[in-house]
Protein backbone atom coordinates (compact mmCIF):
# COMPACT_ATOMS: atom_id res chain seq x y z
CA UNK A 1 0.00 0.00 0.00
CA UNK A 2 1.36 3.48 -1.00
CA UNK A 3 0.15 6.53 -0.04
CA UNK A 4 1.29 10.25 -0.71
CA UNK A 5 1.37 11.70 2.74
CA UNK A 6 2.04 8.83 5.50
CA UNK A 7 1.70 10.44 9.04
CA UNK A 8 2.13 8.54 12.55
CA UNK A 9 0.28 10.13 15.25
CA UNK A 10 -2.90 10.88 15.90
CA UNK A 11 -2.90 14.02 18.28
CA UNK A 12 -3.05 17.20 18.09
CA UNK A 13 0.24 17.84 15.41
CA UNK A 14 -0.83 14.82 13.18
CA UNK A 15 -4.77 16.43 13.03
CA UNK A 16 -3.10 19.93 12.73
CA UNK A 17 -0.87 19.06 9.85
CA UNK A 18 -3.98 16.62 7.75
CA UNK A 19 -5.96 19.77 8.21
CA UNK A 20 -3.05 22.06 6.68
CA UNK A 21 -2.69 19.53 3.64
CA UNK A 22 -6.61 19.62 3.01
CA UNK A 23 -6.12 23.02 2.74
CA UNK A 24 -3.74 22.69 -0.30
CA UNK A 25 -4.19 19.55 -1.45
CA UNK A 26 -7.79 17.93 -1.93
CA UNK A 27 -7.19 14.44 -3.36
CA UNK A 28 -3.83 12.89 -1.72
CA UNK A 29 -3.83 10.21 -0.18
CA UNK A 30 -3.44 10.40 3.32
CA UNK A 31 -2.80 7.37 5.92
CA UNK A 32 -2.87 8.13 9.30
CA UNK A 33 -1.31 5.01 11.76
CA UNK A 34 -2.02 5.36 15.78
CA UNK A 35 -0.66 2.88 18.37
CA UNK A 36 -4.03 3.57 20.47
CA UNK A 37 -6.83 2.54 18.66
CA UNK A 38 -9.29 5.45 19.02
CA UNK A 39 -10.62 8.40 17.45
CA UNK A 40 -9.03 11.40 17.35
CA UNK A 41 -8.98 12.30 21.67
CA UNK A 42 -7.38 15.42 23.55
CA UNK A 43 -4.64 13.89 26.04
CA UNK A 44 -4.84 16.83 28.37
CA UNK A 45 -8.87 15.79 29.12
CA UNK A 46 -7.89 12.49 30.54
CA UNK A 47 -7.91 13.81 34.34
CA UNK A 48 -11.23 15.92 33.36
CA UNK A 49 -12.47 11.94 32.27
CA UNK A 50 -11.00 10.43 35.36
CA UNK A 51 -12.95 12.72 37.46
CA UNK A 52 -16.13 12.25 35.70
CA UNK A 53 -16.20 15.68 34.18
CA UNK A 54 -16.13 14.30 30.63
CA UNK A 55 -17.74 11.88 29.17
CA UNK A 56 -16.17 9.51 26.58
CA UNK A 57 -18.24 11.47 23.64
CA UNK A 58 -16.38 14.99 24.78
CA UNK A 59 -13.03 13.45 24.53
CA UNK A 60 -13.31 13.85 21.04
CA UNK A 61 -11.48 16.61 19.83
CA UNK A 62 -12.58 15.88 16.29
CA UNK A 63 -15.87 15.05 15.59
CA UNK A 64 -16.31 11.10 14.78
CA UNK A 65 -16.74 12.87 11.14
CA UNK A 66 -13.50 13.70 10.70
CA UNK A 67 -11.52 11.50 8.63
CA UNK A 68 -14.44 11.09 6.45
CA UNK A 69 -14.40 14.46 5.55
CA UNK A 70 -11.18 14.86 5.33
CA UNK A 71 -10.62 11.67 3.19
CA UNK A 72 -8.22 10.09 5.64
CA UNK A 73 -7.70 6.27 5.95
CA UNK A 74 -6.76 5.62 9.44
CA UNK A 75 -4.40 2.97 10.47
CA UNK A 76 -5.68 2.75 14.02
CA UNK A 77 -4.33 0.03 16.96
CA UNK A 78 -1.64 -0.45 14.74
CA UNK A 79 2.15 0.40 15.77
CA UNK A 80 4.87 1.55 13.49
CA UNK A 81 7.96 0.30 14.57
CA UNK A 82 10.68 1.07 11.27
CA UNK A 83 11.43 3.53 9.02
CA UNK A 84 13.57 3.04 5.72
CA UNK A 85 14.27 6.65 5.15
CA UNK A 86 15.78 5.40 2.07
CA UNK A 87 13.37 3.48 0.63
CA UNK A 88 10.50 5.76 1.69
CA UNK A 89 8.58 2.83 3.73
CA UNK A 90 7.29 2.44 7.25
CA UNK A 91 6.75 -0.94 8.79
CA UNK A 92 4.18 -1.93 10.93
CA UNK A 93 4.37 -4.26 14.19
CA UNK A 94 2.27 -6.90 12.41
CA UNK A 95 4.40 -6.73 9.67
CA UNK A 96 2.46 -4.50 7.28
CA UNK A 97 4.73 -1.77 4.86
CA UNK A 98 3.44 1.56 3.91
CA UNK A 99 5.34 3.65 1.38
CA UNK A 100 5.15 7.42 1.38
CA UNK A 101 6.12 10.24 -0.85
CA UNK A 102 5.98 12.68 2.58
CA UNK A 103 6.04 11.18 6.06
CA UNK A 104 5.36 13.31 9.23
CA UNK A 105 6.63 11.56 12.61
CA UNK A 106 4.17 12.92 14.90
CA UNK A 107 4.41 10.07 18.04
CA UNK A 108 4.19 12.29 21.15
CA UNK A 109 5.66 11.84 24.00
CA UNK A 110 6.58 8.78 26.74
CA UNK A 111 6.05 9.17 30.45
CA UNK A 112 9.44 9.16 32.14
CA UNK A 113 9.76 6.26 34.50
CA UNK A 114 12.47 6.53 37.24
CA UNK A 115 13.64 2.87 37.89
CA UNK A 116 13.43 2.80 41.75
CA UNK A 117 13.16 0.03 43.84
CA UNK A 118 9.04 -1.02 43.07
CA UNK A 119 8.10 0.59 40.33
CA UNK A 120 7.03 -2.51 38.68
CA UNK A 121 4.40 -3.51 41.20
CA UNK A 122 0.51 -3.59 40.73
CA UNK A 123 -1.14 -0.04 41.15
CA UNK A 124 2.05 1.63 39.90
CA UNK A 125 0.73 4.07 36.82
CA UNK A 126 1.74 6.68 34.35
CA UNK A 127 -0.74 9.17 33.49
CA UNK A 128 -0.38 10.55 29.93
CA UNK A 129 -3.07 8.58 27.75
CA UNK A 130 -6.57 7.37 27.79
CA UNK A 131 -5.91 3.60 28.85
CA UNK A 132 -3.69 5.19 31.54
CA UNK A 133 -6.76 6.93 33.08
CA UNK A 134 -8.79 3.51 32.38
CA UNK A 135 -6.35 1.51 33.75
CA UNK A 136 -6.39 3.72 36.97
CA UNK A 137 -10.22 4.16 37.03
CA UNK A 138 -10.20 0.29 37.18
CA UNK A 139 -8.22 -0.46 39.68
CA UNK A 140 -9.77 2.32 42.15
CA UNK A 141 -12.64 0.24 41.91
CA UNK A 142 -11.22 -3.19 41.62
CA UNK A 143 -9.15 -2.34 45.19
CA UNK A 144 -11.42 -0.06 46.54
CA UNK A 145 -8.62 2.34 46.61
CA UNK A 146 -8.73 4.86 49.18
CA UNK A 147 -5.12 6.34 49.21
CA UNK A 148 -2.99 7.44 46.33
CA UNK A 149 0.59 9.18 46.11
CA UNK A 150 1.04 11.20 42.71
CA UNK A 151 4.93 11.72 42.12
CA UNK A 152 5.84 14.81 40.62
CA UNK A 153 4.22 18.12 41.26
CA UNK A 154 4.58 19.37 37.15
CA UNK A 155 0.64 19.65 34.91
CA UNK A 156 0.57 16.27 34.95
CA UNK A 157 0.74 15.34 38.88
CA UNK A 158 -1.17 18.59 39.76
CA UNK A 159 -4.03 17.30 37.32
CA UNK A 160 -4.03 13.91 38.02
CA UNK A 161 -4.11 14.50 42.15
CA UNK A 162 -6.89 16.87 41.18
CA UNK A 163 -9.07 14.16 39.82
CA UNK A 164 -8.16 11.18 42.43
CA UNK A 165 -9.30 13.90 44.81
CA UNK A 166 -12.45 14.92 43.38
CA UNK A 167 -13.53 11.66 43.48
CA UNK A 168 -13.15 10.47 46.45
CA UNK A 169 -9.20 9.44 47.08
CA UNK A 170 -7.15 10.96 49.80
CA UNK A 171 -3.95 12.22 47.91
CA UNK A 172 -0.21 12.67 48.68
CA UNK A 173 1.81 14.65 46.10
CA UNK A 174 5.38 14.45 46.72
CA UNK A 175 7.73 16.65 44.43
CA UNK A 176 11.30 17.15 44.44
CA UNK A 177 11.36 20.73 44.07
CA UNK A 178 10.51 23.02 46.58
CA UNK A 179 7.63 24.01 44.76
CA UNK A 180 5.00 22.56 43.06
CA UNK A 181 4.31 23.43 39.09
CA UNK A 182 8.16 24.70 39.51
CA UNK A 183 8.62 25.25 35.52
CA UNK A 184 5.72 27.55 35.80
CA UNK A 185 5.41 29.11 38.92
CA UNK A 186 7.72 31.20 41.08
CA UNK A 187 7.50 30.84 45.00
CA UNK A 188 4.72 33.30 45.64
CA UNK A 189 2.97 32.16 42.71
CA UNK A 190 3.37 28.28 43.84
CA UNK A 191 2.41 29.50 47.26
CA UNK A 192 -0.96 29.99 46.00
CA UNK A 193 -1.49 26.94 44.00
CA UNK A 194 -0.18 24.99 47.10
CA UNK A 195 -2.75 26.65 49.09
CA UNK A 196 -5.16 25.48 46.78
CA UNK A 197 -4.29 22.15 46.70
CA UNK A 198 -4.03 21.87 50.38
CA UNK A 199 -7.43 23.32 51.10
CA UNK A 200 -8.80 21.14 48.83
CA UNK A 201 -7.75 18.27 51.08
CA UNK A 202 -4.36 17.14 49.27
CA UNK A 203 -1.22 16.68 51.12
CA UNK A 204 1.93 17.89 49.67
CA UNK A 205 6.12 16.91 49.99
CA UNK A 206 7.88 19.43 48.41
CA UNK A 207 11.44 19.08 48.39
CA UNK A 208 11.09 15.28 49.18
CA UNK A 209 13.03 12.34 46.89
CA UNK A 210 10.83 9.34 46.75
CA UNK A 211 13.09 6.08 46.76
CA UNK A 212 11.31 3.38 46.49
CA UNK A 213 7.51 1.76 46.04
CA UNK A 214 6.99 -0.28 49.26
CA UNK A 215 5.03 -3.80 47.78
CA UNK A 216 3.34 -5.92 49.87
CA UNK A 217 2.16 -9.45 47.74
CA UNK A 218 3.27 -7.30 44.59
CA UNK A 219 0.77 -4.54 45.29
CA UNK A 220 2.03 -1.49 46.18
CA UNK A 221 1.29 -0.86 49.82
CA UNK A 222 3.41 2.97 50.53
CA UNK A 223 6.10 4.91 48.69
CA UNK A 224 9.15 4.99 50.85
CA UNK A 225 10.87 8.89 50.83
CA UNK A 226 14.38 9.51 51.35
CA UNK A 227 14.74 9.16 54.77
CA UNK A 228 12.89 6.60 55.41
CA UNK A 229 9.41 7.89 55.86
CA UNK A 230 6.82 5.77 54.66
CA UNK A 231 3.59 6.98 53.09
CA UNK A 232 0.74 4.57 52.95
CA UNK A 233 -1.24 3.98 49.61
CA UNK A 234 -2.79 1.43 47.42
CA UNK A 235 -2.20 3.60 44.42
CA UNK A 236 0.88 5.44 42.50
CA UNK A 237 0.95 7.73 39.73
CA UNK A 238 4.11 8.91 38.53
CA UNK A 239 4.60 12.15 36.93
CA UNK A 240 7.86 13.26 36.68
CA UNK A 241 7.61 14.26 32.89
CA UNK A 242 7.93 12.78 29.53
CA UNK A 243 10.40 12.40 26.72
CA UNK A 244 10.23 12.93 22.81
CA UNK A 245 9.02 9.41 21.87
CA UNK A 246 11.70 9.18 19.35
CA UNK A 247 12.26 5.44 18.90
CA UNK A 248 10.56 5.26 15.18
CA UNK A 249 13.29 7.82 14.25
CA UNK A 250 15.97 5.67 15.82
CA UNK A 251 15.15 2.53 13.56
CA UNK A 252 17.10 5.00 10.68
CA UNK A 253 20.59 4.44 11.49
CA UNK A 254 20.72 8.08 12.15
CA UNK A 255 19.18 9.08 9.02
CA UNK A 256 16.68 10.99 10.74
CA UNK A 257 18.95 12.71 13.35
CA UNK A 258 17.92 12.57 17.06
CA UNK A 259 18.89 14.25 20.03
CA UNK A 260 16.53 14.09 22.89
CA UNK A 261 13.78 14.38 20.01
CA UNK A 262 14.20 14.50 16.62
CA UNK A 263 15.93 17.40 15.30
CA UNK A 264 13.76 19.55 12.87
CA UNK A 265 14.22 23.17 11.15
CA UNK A 266 11.30 25.85 10.75
CA UNK A 267 9.66 24.00 8.37
CA UNK A 268 9.69 20.85 10.89
CA UNK A 269 11.88 19.22 8.37
CA UNK A 270 14.29 16.08 9.73
CA UNK A 271 17.49 15.55 8.31
CA UNK A 272 16.21 12.76 5.85
CA UNK A 273 14.36 14.12 2.60
CA UNK A 274 10.82 13.95 2.70
CA UNK A 275 10.52 13.32 6.72
CA UNK A 276 8.85 15.63 8.92
CA UNK A 277 8.60 15.39 12.50
CA UNK A 278 5.66 17.95 14.93
CA UNK A 279 4.83 18.10 18.27
CA UNK A 280 5.62 16.17 21.35
CA UNK A 281 8.26 13.77 19.48
CA UNK A 282 10.15 17.02 17.74
CA UNK A 283 13.07 18.64 19.01
CA UNK A 284 12.92 22.41 17.47
CA UNK A 285 13.60 26.46 17.51
CA UNK A 286 12.38 27.54 20.71
CA UNK A 287 11.42 31.48 20.70
CA UNK A 288 13.45 33.38 23.15
CA UNK A 289 16.60 31.45 23.39
CA UNK A 290 16.56 30.46 19.44
CA UNK A 291 17.99 26.63 20.80
CA UNK A 292 16.49 23.52 19.59
CA UNK A 293 14.92 22.18 22.34
CA UNK A 294 11.69 19.79 22.63
CA UNK A 295 8.96 21.24 24.42
CA UNK A 296 5.95 19.17 25.41
CA UNK A 297 3.39 22.04 25.22
CA UNK A 298 -0.25 21.56 23.18
CA UNK A 299 -0.02 25.23 21.15
CA UNK A 300 3.44 24.74 19.84
CA UNK A 301 2.84 21.29 18.72
CA UNK A 302 -0.20 22.42 16.62
CA UNK A 303 1.51 25.30 15.50
CA UNK A 304 4.50 22.43 14.19
CA UNK A 305 1.99 20.23 12.59
CA UNK A 306 0.37 23.04 10.80
CA UNK A 307 3.68 23.84 9.16
CA UNK A 308 4.60 20.50 8.58
CA UNK A 309 1.47 19.57 6.59
CA UNK A 310 1.74 22.45 4.35
CA UNK A 311 5.31 22.16 3.79
CA UNK A 312 4.63 18.25 2.95
CA UNK A 313 1.85 19.79 0.20
CA UNK A 314 4.07 22.09 -1.35
CA UNK A 315 2.73 25.03 -0.38
CA UNK A 316 4.11 28.40 0.62
CA UNK A 317 5.47 27.60 4.33
CA UNK A 318 4.14 30.16 7.03
CA UNK A 319 6.56 32.18 9.26
CA UNK A 320 7.48 30.02 12.41
CA UNK A 321 9.74 32.16 15.21
CA UNK A 322 9.85 28.85 17.29
CA UNK A 323 8.04 27.17 20.22
CA UNK A 324 6.86 29.56 22.75
CA UNK A 325 7.19 28.11 26.35
CA UNK A 326 3.52 28.69 27.94
CA UNK A 327 0.70 26.73 30.19
CA UNK A 328 -2.23 27.70 31.18
CA UNK A 329 -3.69 25.35 34.43
CA UNK A 330 -6.12 25.79 36.84
CA UNK A 331 -5.00 24.34 39.95
CA UNK A 332 -8.21 23.00 42.23
CA UNK A 333 -9.89 26.43 40.44
CA UNK A 334 -7.08 28.40 40.80
CA UNK A 335 -6.44 29.97 37.71
CA UNK A 336 -2.36 30.24 36.19
CA UNK A 337 -0.96 31.09 33.34
CA UNK A 338 3.01 31.33 32.59
CA UNK A 339 4.08 32.20 29.46
CA UNK A 340 8.38 32.84 28.41
CA UNK A 341 10.88 33.39 31.14
CA UNK A 342 9.10 33.62 33.99
CA UNK A 343 9.99 31.60 36.61
CA UNK A 344 13.55 32.21 37.09
CA UNK A 345 14.45 35.40 35.00
CA UNK A 346 17.74 36.23 34.63
CA UNK A 347 19.84 38.31 36.09
CA UNK A 348 19.66 41.22 33.85
CA UNK A 349 16.08 41.57 33.58
CA UNK A 350 13.60 43.94 35.33
CA UNK A 351 10.87 42.85 37.28
CA UNK A 352 7.50 44.13 37.59
CA UNK A 353 5.22 42.35 40.36
CA UNK A 354 1.61 43.54 41.68
CA UNK A 355 0.27 40.82 44.32
CA UNK A 356 -3.52 41.32 45.66
CA UNK A 357 -3.71 38.45 49.10
CA UNK A 358 -7.13 38.63 49.54
CA UNK A 359 -8.55 37.60 45.60
CA UNK A 360 -5.80 36.07 45.84
CA UNK A 361 -4.17 37.43 42.45
CA UNK A 362 -1.05 37.52 41.87
CA UNK A 363 0.62 39.10 38.40
CA UNK A 364 4.33 39.20 37.04
CA UNK A 365 5.62 40.70 34.04
CA UNK A 366 9.67 40.15 33.24
CA UNK A 367 11.37 42.60 30.94
CA UNK A 368 14.70 42.38 29.06
CA UNK A 369 15.78 45.41 27.26
CA UNK A 370 12.56 47.11 27.00
CA UNK A 371 10.85 43.94 25.76
CA UNK A 372 8.64 41.42 27.85
CA UNK A 373 10.15 38.14 27.85
CA UNK A 374 7.95 36.33 30.84
CA UNK A 375 4.41 36.85 32.01
CA UNK A 376 3.00 34.67 35.25
CA UNK A 377 -0.78 35.38 36.53
CA UNK A 378 -2.66 33.82 38.99
CA UNK A 379 -6.05 33.94 39.57
CA UNK A 380 -6.82 37.22 37.59
CA UNK A 381 -5.83 35.98 34.53
CA UNK A 382 -8.25 37.93 32.26
CA UNK A 383 -6.10 39.30 29.35
CA UNK A 384 -3.15 37.23 29.70
CA UNK A 385 -2.56 37.22 25.98
CA UNK A 386 -2.03 40.51 25.68
CA UNK A 387 1.30 39.89 27.29
CA UNK A 388 1.85 36.65 25.28
CA UNK A 389 1.26 38.51 21.84
CA UNK A 390 3.88 40.68 22.95
CA UNK A 391 6.30 38.35 24.09
CA UNK A 392 5.91 36.78 20.82
CA UNK A 393 6.32 39.82 18.67
CA UNK A 394 9.21 41.41 20.59
CA UNK A 395 7.76 44.58 20.91
CA UNK A 396 9.08 47.38 22.32
CA UNK A 397 7.20 48.77 25.65
CA UNK A 398 9.07 50.94 27.39
CA UNK A 399 6.57 53.81 26.53
CA UNK A 400 4.10 51.57 28.21
CA UNK A 401 5.63 50.19 31.03
CA UNK A 402 3.79 51.82 34.21
CA UNK A 403 0.59 50.86 32.50
CA UNK A 404 1.33 47.21 32.41
CA UNK A 405 0.07 45.94 35.62
CA UNK A 406 -2.77 48.44 35.99
CA UNK A 407 -6.39 47.56 36.12
CA UNK A 408 -6.88 49.38 33.05
CA UNK A 409 -4.26 47.73 31.24
CA UNK A 410 -5.73 46.82 27.98
CA UNK A 411 -5.66 47.32 24.05
CA UNK A 412 -5.44 50.71 23.99
CA UNK A 413 -2.41 50.79 26.20
CA UNK A 414 -0.56 48.92 23.47
CA UNK A 415 2.15 51.03 21.21
CA UNK A 416 0.09 52.22 18.34
CA UNK A 417 1.69 49.83 15.30
CA UNK A 418 1.09 47.00 17.72
CA UNK A 419 -2.42 47.87 18.42
CA UNK A 420 -3.28 47.88 15.12
CA UNK A 421 -1.74 45.01 13.85
CA UNK A 422 -3.80 43.18 17.00
CA UNK A 423 -6.69 45.18 15.67
CA UNK A 424 -6.50 44.11 12.16
CA UNK A 425 -6.95 40.20 13.20
CA UNK A 426 -4.81 38.77 9.93
CA UNK A 427 -2.24 36.33 10.12
CA UNK A 428 -1.93 36.66 14.18
CA UNK A 429 0.58 33.98 15.19
CA UNK A 430 1.39 33.30 19.04
CA UNK B 1 -15.01 38.13 5.83
CA UNK B 2 -16.59 40.55 8.18
CA UNK B 3 -15.80 41.93 10.90
CA UNK B 4 -16.47 44.36 13.85
CA UNK B 5 -14.08 47.67 13.55
CA UNK B 6 -13.31 50.41 16.43
CA UNK B 7 -13.79 53.96 15.30
CA UNK B 8 -11.80 55.20 18.51
CA UNK B 9 -12.71 59.06 17.58
CA UNK B 10 -16.32 58.04 17.32
CA UNK B 11 -16.65 56.22 20.67
CA UNK B 12 -18.54 57.91 23.26
CA UNK B 13 -17.84 55.43 26.48
CA UNK B 14 -21.13 54.85 26.67
CA UNK B 15 -21.36 51.10 26.41
CA UNK B 16 -23.99 50.38 25.45
CA UNK B 17 -22.36 47.73 23.25
CA UNK B 18 -21.39 46.00 26.38
CA UNK B 19 -25.45 46.27 27.53
CA UNK B 20 -26.99 45.11 24.18
CA UNK B 21 -24.29 42.04 23.85
CA UNK B 22 -25.20 40.66 27.50
CA UNK B 23 -28.93 41.45 26.89
CA UNK B 24 -28.33 39.22 23.63
CA UNK B 25 -26.33 36.67 25.25
CA UNK B 26 -28.70 36.48 28.29
CA UNK B 27 -31.27 34.07 29.00
CA UNK B 28 -34.21 36.63 29.61
CA UNK B 29 -33.36 38.55 26.20
CA UNK B 30 -34.92 41.54 28.12
CA UNK B 31 -32.89 44.69 28.97
CA UNK B 32 -33.93 45.65 32.75
CA UNK B 33 -33.98 41.53 33.78
CA UNK B 34 -30.40 41.00 32.04
CA UNK B 35 -28.84 44.07 33.12
CA UNK B 36 -30.15 43.41 37.07
CA UNK B 37 -29.68 39.74 37.27
CA UNK B 38 -27.78 37.98 34.58
CA UNK B 39 -25.03 40.65 35.24
CA UNK B 40 -21.76 38.81 35.93
CA UNK B 41 -23.39 35.53 35.12
CA UNK B 42 -23.30 36.88 31.24
CA UNK B 43 -19.82 37.76 30.38
CA UNK B 44 -20.44 40.46 26.98
CA UNK B 45 -17.78 39.50 24.09
CA UNK B 46 -17.25 43.41 23.90
CA UNK B 47 -15.58 45.17 26.16
CA UNK B 48 -15.16 49.37 26.18
CA UNK B 49 -11.49 50.48 26.97
CA UNK B 50 -10.44 53.86 27.96
CA UNK B 51 -7.64 56.01 28.94
CA UNK B 52 -7.76 59.21 29.49
CA UNK B 53 -10.18 61.03 26.67
CA UNK B 54 -9.50 58.24 24.45
CA UNK B 55 -11.82 55.42 23.95
CA UNK B 56 -12.97 52.66 22.35
CA UNK B 57 -14.78 48.91 21.62
CA UNK B 58 -13.03 46.12 21.78
CA UNK B 59 -14.01 42.64 20.58
CA UNK B 60 -12.95 39.08 19.18
CA UNK B 61 -10.79 39.88 15.83
CA UNK B 62 -12.19 36.23 14.57
CA UNK B 63 -8.27 36.29 12.96
CA UNK B 64 -7.24 34.49 9.97
CA UNK B 65 -4.68 32.41 12.15
CA UNK B 66 -6.38 32.02 15.43
CA UNK B 67 -4.43 31.30 18.27
CA UNK B 68 -7.39 30.58 20.45
CA UNK B 69 -8.52 27.79 17.42
CA UNK B 70 -4.65 26.21 17.55
CA UNK B 71 -4.94 26.19 21.77
CA UNK B 72 -8.07 24.59 22.53
CA UNK B 73 -7.52 21.22 23.88
CA UNK B 74 -11.12 20.27 23.80
CA UNK B 75 -12.16 20.92 20.32
CA UNK B 76 -14.79 23.51 22.18
CA UNK B 77 -13.29 26.35 19.70
CA UNK B 78 -13.75 26.18 16.23
CA UNK B 79 -14.45 28.52 13.48
CA UNK B 80 -18.09 28.34 11.69
CA UNK B 81 -17.83 27.36 8.23
CA UNK B 82 -20.50 29.53 6.86
CA UNK B 83 -19.40 32.89 8.50
CA UNK B 84 -15.90 32.26 9.47
CA UNK B 85 -16.54 33.20 12.75
CA UNK B 86 -14.93 31.86 15.89
CA UNK B 87 -17.46 30.15 18.28
CA UNK B 88 -16.72 28.39 21.12
CA UNK B 89 -18.81 25.45 22.21
CA UNK B 90 -19.95 26.12 25.65
CA UNK B 91 -20.52 22.28 26.42
CA UNK B 92 -17.40 20.96 24.93
CA UNK B 93 -15.63 23.72 27.08
CA UNK B 94 -13.73 22.74 29.94
CA UNK B 95 -12.30 25.99 31.16
CA UNK B 96 -8.47 25.56 31.26
CA UNK B 97 -8.30 28.85 29.45
CA UNK B 98 -5.42 27.96 27.47
CA UNK B 99 -7.60 30.61 24.94
CA UNK B 100 -7.37 33.53 27.78
CA UNK B 101 -3.25 33.17 27.51
CA UNK B 102 -3.10 33.56 24.04
CA UNK B 103 -5.07 35.49 22.51
CA UNK B 104 -3.32 38.81 21.46
CA UNK B 105 -6.16 41.08 22.15
CA UNK B 106 -7.45 39.95 25.84
CA UNK B 107 -10.95 39.02 23.57
CA UNK B 108 -11.67 35.96 25.12
CA UNK B 109 -12.85 35.67 28.72
CA UNK B 110 -13.58 33.44 31.82
CA UNK B 111 -17.47 33.17 31.27
CA UNK B 112 -19.79 30.71 33.55
CA UNK B 113 -21.41 28.50 30.83
CA UNK B 114 -21.33 25.40 30.12
CA UNK B 115 -21.56 21.95 31.90
CA UNK B 116 -19.61 22.67 34.75
CA UNK B 117 -19.99 26.88 34.76
CA UNK B 118 -17.03 27.70 33.08
CA UNK B 119 -16.42 28.10 29.48
CA UNK B 120 -14.88 30.86 27.56
CA UNK B 121 -16.68 33.56 26.49
CA UNK B 122 -16.11 36.17 23.61
CA UNK B 123 -18.08 37.61 20.56
CA UNK B 124 -19.56 35.22 18.26
CA UNK B 125 -20.88 38.16 16.05
CA UNK B 126 -24.50 37.12 17.37
CA UNK B 127 -24.24 33.52 15.93
CA UNK B 128 -25.30 35.02 11.98
CA UNK B 129 -27.55 37.28 12.59
CA UNK B 130 -27.35 39.54 9.80
CA UNK B 131 -25.93 43.17 11.90
CA UNK B 132 -24.64 42.19 15.46
CA UNK B 133 -26.37 44.07 18.34
CA UNK B 134 -23.34 45.97 19.63
CA UNK B 135 -23.53 47.64 15.84
CA UNK B 136 -26.61 48.23 15.52
CA UNK B 137 -27.00 50.05 18.73
CA UNK B 138 -24.28 51.92 18.80
CA UNK B 139 -25.80 55.44 18.57
CA UNK B 140 -22.77 56.94 17.10
CA UNK B 141 -21.08 54.55 14.62
CA UNK B 142 -18.14 53.91 16.59
CA UNK B 143 -18.15 50.10 15.48
CA UNK B 144 -19.05 49.10 12.38
CA UNK B 145 -19.37 45.89 10.50
CA UNK B 146 -17.56 46.05 7.57
CA UNK B 147 -15.30 43.64 4.76
CA UNK B 148 -11.75 45.32 4.81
Amino acid sequence: MDTRHLIIGNSVAAVAAVEAIREVDETGGIVMVSREPRHVYSRPLISYWLAGKVDDRRMDWRPRSFYDELKVRAVLGKEAVRLDAAKHVVELADGGRIGYEKLLIATGGTPIVPRIKGHDAAGVFTFTEWADAERVRDFIRQRKVGRAVVVGAGMIGVKAAEALAGIGVKVTVVELAPRVLAAALDEPAARLAAGAMTEAGVELRCGAEVEAVVARERHAAAVRLKGGEELPCELVVVAVGVAPNAQLARTTAGAVEVDRGVLVDDLMRTTAPDVYAAGDVAQGREALSGTKRAIPIWPGAFRQGRIAGLGMAGAEPERYDGALVMNSVSVFGLPTVSVGVAAQPPGDAEVLVSENAGVPSYRKVVLKGGRIIGAMLVGDIDRAGIFTGLIRSGTDVSSVKELLLTEQFGVLSLPAEYRKHVVAGAGIEV
Amino acid sequence: MKRIYAREEFCLGCRLCEIHCLVRHSKSKKLIKAFRKERGEVVPGVMVESAGHVTFAMQCRHCDTAPCLEACITGAMHRDKKTGAVICDADKCVGCWMCVMVCPAGAVRRGKDGKEGKAASKCDLCAGDKTPVCVLNCPNEAIVYEER
